[in-house]
């Protein structure tokens, strides 16, 4: 278990150094000296020729990559050209607002999904089958910012049970914080519902085919005990692994559903910083979201063993 | 003859009809989509405008028909671009193999370690957010998954008796790459390429609705969405037909799609 562990660790890191390189390397494409691009247009000779000297644009590409790595690892990430913050206490800021309609919505998404996934492939080929696949392949196929705005014209325009747009944080207001974050996190469980009761109706099928099923089913088990204490382990493995892969994915998409409902989230100072050219910004929440992603996926990885334990054997 | 699955069906159709309408919108639309008209500003779906106009007057069916051939032909260049560069790199890296194959393919799952629109978010950033630069920032995000599966195709295939048969034959390795093992990667690829031409209509629709996308007044259905948002309390027609085709759409795509790998994937077979 533990050598399992720390294998799967130690492969991260490769990752987590080239999405860096990735990154570094993506603003350097742009044409242009990377100090005064880094410092606006509001920039004086004095002030890039300082940048200059701090981002060693004198020296190697390799040198540089090492300077701007070492403040990474300090968690220097620079500064914004617009607001003259510092990167990554503004990218913690928002990032706070979308983690927790990220997680909330693909929590309540799971515990409908995957009971559902599962009973889909119990009852495989039958109208309840059909009509949950129906359902998923519906919901999976509507673009999240179309789902969010009819959403807000259903329940915030027609029937005024919601507030429209904005955001207001838990901490300040409690009632109002959560009542503003109703419609966007059911506009993310909606559509991950469809994902992953796809995935775990598709695994547990494969698993319901495998001998040792037709085993449990000849001891003389009752269904449902072969479902879920034979099937169902097995089968929420790839399930589990899935659901890494969408927190992943919605924060690196969740600009659009911030966007419907005005949320000041990580998406949407992205997008602002990539209209405003702000590139410290843009390469600070494209290292954070990549290192984010990597990190939940070890998170994930690490605790499959506690439903498959095959795993650490290899 | 046996009948086509039903998702393959209703799946083609669905796309089908996409194809039809994108290809008539290049000849007619019923009316101009950019042409303005203050007079019939907002007005509500009627039989002089069957699905209404918008807060400039302008045809709303019109404007979802060009936004159709917009949308339908940057998916298609995009996977295109997608599919060659994916294929060349993942050919290439299969084909050297050695310390030459894991550095590129360290590099390429790193590149596949950025979630869903982020990467192309970041080279839209570098190339500018126009037509050519959707088309280039979304053909680079998703080359890699491309690189990745005819990387191990060409690796599970290059053992194989057939292609040893080739070389002894004295085929040289290029034309053993090009005529035995590149079309064993074309099954693969196709069901990739059905999903992708999805993932990227969308991604497109998401970037447009971002304002980072085809940039206003040509019309697609992503920045027509976008648009209606002001508007949406006293025209709901504005928000309600560009995200029903956004969504008929990937239905129709997903339908397909599923139908594809039931056929082609073998390890589906018997799962249905």
């Amino acid at each position: 278990m533990l050598r399992f562990a720390l294998t799967r660790i130690l492969m991260s890191v490769p990752t987590l150094l080239i999405v860096s390189v990735a990154v570094f390397g993506l603003i350097r494409l742009i044409p242009g000296d990377p100090a005064s691009l880094m410092l606006g247009d509001l920039a004086t000779p004095a002030s890039i020729a300082d940048l200059q000297a701090r981002l060693g644009l004198d020296q190697s590409v390799p040198v540089q990559f090492g300077i701007w790595f070492g403040n990474l690892l300090k968690g220097d990430l620079g500064q914004s050209i617009n607001s003259q913050q510092a990167v990554l206490p503004l990218i913690l800021q928002r990032f706070w607002i979308s983690a927790q309609i990220v997680l909330v919505a693909v929590a309540l998404a799971s515990l409908v999904a995957v009971p559902a996934g599962v009973l889909a492939a119990w009852k495989q080929d039958t109208s309840l089958d059909l009509s949950l696949v129906a359902v998923a392949t519906l919901l999976l196929s509507i673009p999240t910012f179309w789902l969010g705005l009819l959403l807000l014209l259903f329940f915030g325009l027609k029937l005024e049970w919601l507030p429209v747009v904005g955001y207001v944080s838990i901490a300040e207001n409690p009632l109002a914080g959560i009542l503003y974050l109703v419609m966007p996190i059911m506009t993310l469980f909606l559509h991950e519902i469809g994902v992953i009761l796809r995935m775990a109706r598709a695994s547990t099928l494969e698993v319901l085919r495998l001998d040792y099923i037709t085993h449990a089913r000849a001891k003389g088990l009752t269904e449902s005990a072969v479902l879920w204490n034979h099937a169902f382990k097995n089968a929420f493995g790839p399930t589990w692994t899935l659901i890494g892969l969408v927190l992943g994915n919605l924060l690196g998409g969740i600009a659009v559903v911030e966007t419907v409902f005005t949320i000041p989230g990580l998406g949407r100072l992205l997008v602002d910083s990539i209209f405003a050219r702000d590139y410290p910004v843009i390469q600070g929440c494209m290292l954070f979201v990549a290192f984010t992603y990597v990190l939940v996926n070890l998170v994930i990885d690490l605790c499959y063993p506690i439903f498959d334990p095959r795993v650490t054997a290899q | 003859m046996r009948l086509p699955a039903p998702n393959a069906l209703v799946g083609g159709t669905l796309i089908g009809f996409l194809a039809i309408v994108a290809s008539v919108s290049a000849l007619w639309t019923p009316y101009d989509p950019l042409r303005l008209s203050f007079r019939a500003k907002l007005a509500a779906p009627s039989a002089m405008h069957w699905l209404g106009t918008d807060e400039f007057g302008r045809d709303v069916l019109s404007r979802l028909m060009a936004g159709a051939a917009t949308s339908v032909w940057i998916s298609l260049l995009t996977v295109a671009l997608a599919v060659s560069l994916g294929t060349v790199i993942g050919l290439f890296s299969g084909y050297v193999r050695g310390w030459v194959d894991r550095t590129i393919m360290a590099f390429n799952d790193a590149l596949l370690a950025f979630p869903g629109i982020l990467l192309a978010l970041g080279l839209l950033a570098v190339v500018g957010a126009n037509k050519y630069g959707i088309i280039l920032a979304l053909g680079i995000a998703y080359a890699p998954s491309v690189a990745r599966i005819v990387r191990g195709t060409v690796l599970s295939l290059r053992e194989r008796e057939f292609i040893s048969a080739s070389r002894v034959m004295g085929n040289s390795e290029a034309f053993t790459m090009l005529r035995h093992i590149l079309p064993n990667c074309i099954a693969p690829l196709t069901v990739l390429a059905t999903s992708m031409f999805g993932w990227v209509l969308l991604a497109e629709s998401s970037l447009s609705f971002l304002g980072l996308g085809v940039p206003p007044p040509a019309p697609t259905w992503g920045n027509m969405l976008a648009g209606s948002r002001p508007y949406i309390g006293q025209a709901v027609w504005l928000g309600i037909f560009p995200g029903l085709c956004i969504s008929l759409t990937l239905l129709g795509i997903n339908l397909l799609g599923d139908a594809l790998r039931d056929k082609l994937d073998p390890r589906m077979r018997g799962a249905r």
